[in-house]
């Protein structure tokens, strides 16, 4: 029920204006994409996907900056690991 | 599958739990918990719980608005669905909900119309396609699923459809939340917040379990990295002894929600005084009900449904894990008499209850499954 | 009893407000399998308590094994009593629930629903509690895909399927090309060599005599290029609104040769498994042929005739333990029925597992896991581990192999039990499947 997936906008249905496809992973689908009203959306926009609907737009940047905070916490991972290493040889 | 698999990174989620564990306090037990159904779905699909520290324990919430549907109203569905000449939609997760007398899956195996939509829209074409019936679509889901809802009403109203209604079991997860705060049986320290809710209502409406409870909120993603991100703010904060309120989904939760969709809700549909939750007994001002305005597409107004109060079986625990009082394990009749083919309550039949998750996935002691993996 | 259908005395309760727990009347079978299971708990936490009562005077026990921070109040603890650490509890419980899953099967519903069709728990139980309990004999308990018999000295196998696919045509074939090639697959999984088929057809008053023809005409087209000829078969009409067009119903017949002997409950630990190519494409390429989810996709379904690819396997490598192929239910069936056939558990990594991308995002918009999903072209063998890259090799060097791989192994422990290493890292079980999520595939 919380089923949400991220799909990408491709179109609008030209006769419809709630209505728009979406491609997930290369499946299309018509979604309605009512919710997101104040939005711009645009083709190429990332959208959530619930039940048929779009409840949000993925905010590109926020994903980018969660992604490099989890690269981070890897590299510093990596660089405590490595430092961990260096220090048994003694 | 973009915004999905860079969430999925292995080496990332072990420097996660490296740092998670670093936070843990010597000798110091921490309960959090995860609200939403969805997260309970990842920890188990996952093995999240392999990578935490034997200090942290996860307890499994309510935010399963499949599981808190009182039989008694599933009855009603059931009554409905019984009617001449109605065909009810549901999602495939109410199928297998059992009532005083079988399911819907059950009621269909009996010749009853009961048909599996995947979207409240496809409901409306069936109803579009089939004028001589009346068509009844089970309205069921937390604040994330009532704006399709709410849509699908006005857009119904649009058309002039009158062959469509809704029978509405929305619930809101705020009183939820606040009925376990207030329970004497339980002591969190956390809470992961729910996702998809607050891409509707944001995250303000959690500030009051900060501000008055003192216990820290995060609204997490459903991708298991999300959550591991999610507990280690959890214990930063914890670790520091802070509690506010913190977005770690911000790439998709708005902080201040979906204004439209809550416009939608707020237009189709109303709180009701009060609403019985399964396990959780009454709680006022946590369920919504069909707007008069919108009558036509009530169906509790359009049909007449028993409308009983049944209370759960005696071998049910439900309730008391649904609170995250009891593990699934714990539970009295879980995995011999209750089982995902002959379930007794609703935590083992949808995919998302912490019974039916712990059953299909998780089903399996920490030494076993080391024993396995190094087999 | 229908599953979920709570008329007994555990359940029954007055309508206006809960009485008092009722003592329940003697009332055999249905009542008496919750309260058995009641019992049973009750014994169990008695026995602990006991134990725990022995021992109190040696060391403190905590009647509370969660450890909130110190003083915090001691909660009244509603479950099972808790005298054990939690993992040694929690251990007693998955015996009791291993016990309770291998007790005899009785199917509890009074009428057939779709998910005794899906392939899953359900189909299997109906087929141990109805139709094994009633023609028992060695030939049909090893319940494999085809049954083994000795006729005049030669080995022959034996296997028959019915076809109630819908839509009747979709991308990549048609019941016709799976009537044949199911078939035929099944007869290969128990390596033999098939050598004729038979079809009965059931059709619905007012079929169109153009799709029959379309069908038999696939079904001739399959036929040939398996070398297989169809030599008997039989019609019925049924009445419009009945048969959904067509139904089909084959049984085939193969010759083994030699003493090869295949079969599931061969399985030792350390056996690899390994999948003929990517997986779930047939079950997708149904639903989304249906036209009811408004889903466009580049999916086909996988039908295929394996005998080429079996043969050439069995001739380049020893060590095949067992063929099974991937139909209703997944490979995550196959992988339960392995488990449980040899007492074994089995391992297999999420990563290594092949999924075209569409399969994986139609699934994923589904919310339904692709190794449930049926595939109608691909098998999944077990091999002796010493013998494994010959085996590997023989597939990919087939065009119906091109994509094998190598998914998990067998393991000793825990029996039964198949558990995926994710992608993640961490570990989950793979269960048999509950319900029909995808009905009326093949």
């Amino acid at each position: 029920m919380c089923l949400g997936i991220p799909g990408e906008v491709i179109e609008f249905l030209p006769d419809q204006p709630d209505l728009a496809r979406v491609d997930v992973s290369g499946v299309k689908r018509v979604i309605n994409v009512g919710l997101l009203s104040d939005e711009l959306l645009e083709p190429g926009d990332w959208v959530l996907i619930h039940v048929g609907f779009a409840l949000s737009k993925i905010d590109e940047d926020e994903a980018a900056a969660a992604l490099s905070f989890l690269q981070g916490i890897g590299q510093a991972y990596e660089d405590e690991l490595a430092a961990l290493q260096e220090s048994r040889i003694e | 599958m973009r915004f999905v698999d860079e969430f999925r990174n292995a080496d990332t989620a072990h420097a996660l739990a490296a740092r998670i564990a670093e936070l843990c306090e010597p000798g110091r037990q921490y309960k959090l918990m995860e609200v939403c159904g969805g997260h309970t779905h990842t920890i188990y699909n996952h093995g999240l719980e392999d990578y935490l520290p034997e200090q942290i324990t996860l307890v499994h919430g309510p935010g399963c608005p499949v599981c808190v549907i009182p039989m008694g109203r599933v009855d009603d569905a059931m009554a409905l669905a019984a009617e001449p000449d109605v065909i009810m939609t549901s999602f495939g997760d109410m199928m297998r909900v059992p009532g005083s007398n079988g399911s819907f899956f059950d009621a269909k195996a009996r010749g009853t119309d009961i048909r599996m939509v995947y979207s409240p829209l496809d409901s409306l074409k069936i109803a579009r396609q089939n004028p001589d019936k009346r068509v009844v679509f089970m309205a069921i889901g937390f604040e994330t699923t009532a704006p399709s809802t709410a849509m699908t009403v006005l857009r119904a109203a649009a058309e002039g459809l009158r062959n469509f209604s809704i029978f509405c079991n929305h619930v809101t997860i705020v009183p939820a939340i606040k009925a376990i705060l207030d329970s004497p049986d339980l002591r969190l320290d956390g809470f992961i917040g729910p996702g998809h809710v607050s891409t509707v209502i944001g995250c303000r409406p959690y500030e009051f379990i900060a501000r008055d409870y003192g216990k820290p909120v995060v609204t997490a993603g459903f991708e298991p990295l999300d959550i591991l991100q999610s507990i280690y703010m959890l214990m930063l904060q914890l670790s520091r002894g802070e509690s506010i309120v913190e977005n770690q989904y911000s790439r998709v939760v708005p902080w201040d929600g979906n204004p439209v969709a809550l416009k939608a809700i707020g237009e189709t549909m109303e709180l009701r005084p009060y609403f019985e939750w399964r396990g959780l007994g009454f709680i006022s001002h946590s369920a919504l009900k069909v707007r008069e305005k919108y009558a036509a597409f009530d169906a509790e107004l359009l049909f007449s449904v028993p409308g009983v109060r049944v209370a759960d079986p005696t071998a049910c625990q439900c309730g008391e894990v649904l609170k995250g009082v009891l593990k699934p394990w714990e539970c009295k009749v879980f995995g011999t008499a209750c089982t995902p083919e002959t379930p007794i309550g609703t935590c083992m039949v949808s995919p998302e209850g912490a019974c039916a998750a712990y059953y299909n996935y998780g089903r399996l002691t920490r030494t076993r499954v080391k024993e396995a993996s190094r087999s | 009893m229908t599953a979920g259908r709570l008329d007994h005395p555990a359940a029954r309760q007055p309508a206006d407000e809960a009485a008092g727990p009722q003592s329940p009347p003697a009332e055999a079978g249905e009542a008496s399998w919750v309260q058995q299971a009641l019992r049973e708990h009750d014994e169990q936490a008695r026995e602990e308590l006991a134990r725990q009562q022995e021992q109190a005077g040696n060391h403190e026990q905590a009647g509370n094994h969660e450890q909130a921070s110190p003083g915090a109040a001691r909660h009244v603890h509603r479950g099972s009593p808790q005298p054990l650490p939690g993992t040694v509890r929690e251990e007693l419980v998955l015996e009791r629930i291993d016990r309770a899953r291998r007790s005899r099967p009785r199917v509890r519903e009074d009428r057939i629903t779709m998910s005794h069709g899906a392939g899953g728990k359900a189909t299997q139980t109906l087929i141990e509690a109805i139709f094994l309990d009633a023609f028992r004999n060695p030939l049909l308990e090893p319940l494999e895909d085809a049954a083994q018999l000795h006729v005049n000295g030669s080995r022959l196998a034996m296997t028959t399927d019915s076809y109630v696919v819908s839509p009747l045509f979709f991308p990549g074939g048609d019941i016709g090309d799976l009537a044949v090639n199911g078939t035929i697959n099944d007869l290969s999984m128990a390596g033999a060599v098939p050598v004729c088929l038979s079809a009965g057809f059931i059709l619905e008053e007012g079929f169109p005599v153009a799709d029959l023809s379309r069908i038999v005409a696939s079904m001739r087209a399959a036929a040939d290029r398996a070398g297989v000829q169809i030599v008997t078969g039989d019609t019925k009409v049924v009445e419009r609104g009945k048969a959904d067009g067509c139904y089909i119903n084959t049984a085939g017949l193969g010759l083994i040769e030699g003493d090869l002997l295949l079969g599931v409950a061969q399985a030792r630990p350390g056996d690899v498994i390994m999948v003929s190519g990517p997986i779930g494409d047939h079950g997708v390429t149904i639903m989304l042929a249906r036209g009811e989810l408004g889903i466009e996709a580049d999916v086909t379904s996988d039908t295929a005739p394996l005998h080429g690819l079996v043969a050439d396997l069995l001739a380049q490598a020893d060590g095949v333990r067992a063929l099974r192929d991937a139909t209703r239910g997944g490979v995550a069936t196959i992988l339960n029925e392995i488990a449980t056939a040899a007492s074994v558990g089995i391992l297999v990594n999420e990563d290594d597992i092949p999924v075209r991308a569409a399969v994986r995002g139609a699934s994923e918009l589904l919310g339904i896991d692709p190794m449930y999903v049926a595939c109608e072209g691909r098998l999944v063998a077990v091999v002796d581990p010493a013998h494994a890259e010959r085996a590997l090799a023989a597939l990919r060097g087939h065009p119906q192999g091109a994509q094998s791989a190598i998914i998990g192994h067998v393991t000793a422990e825990p029996p039964g039990i198949v558990q995926l290493k994710t992608a993640f890292g961490g570990t989950r079980i793979v269960d048999l499947l509950v319900g029909d999520p995808l009905p009326r595939i093949c």
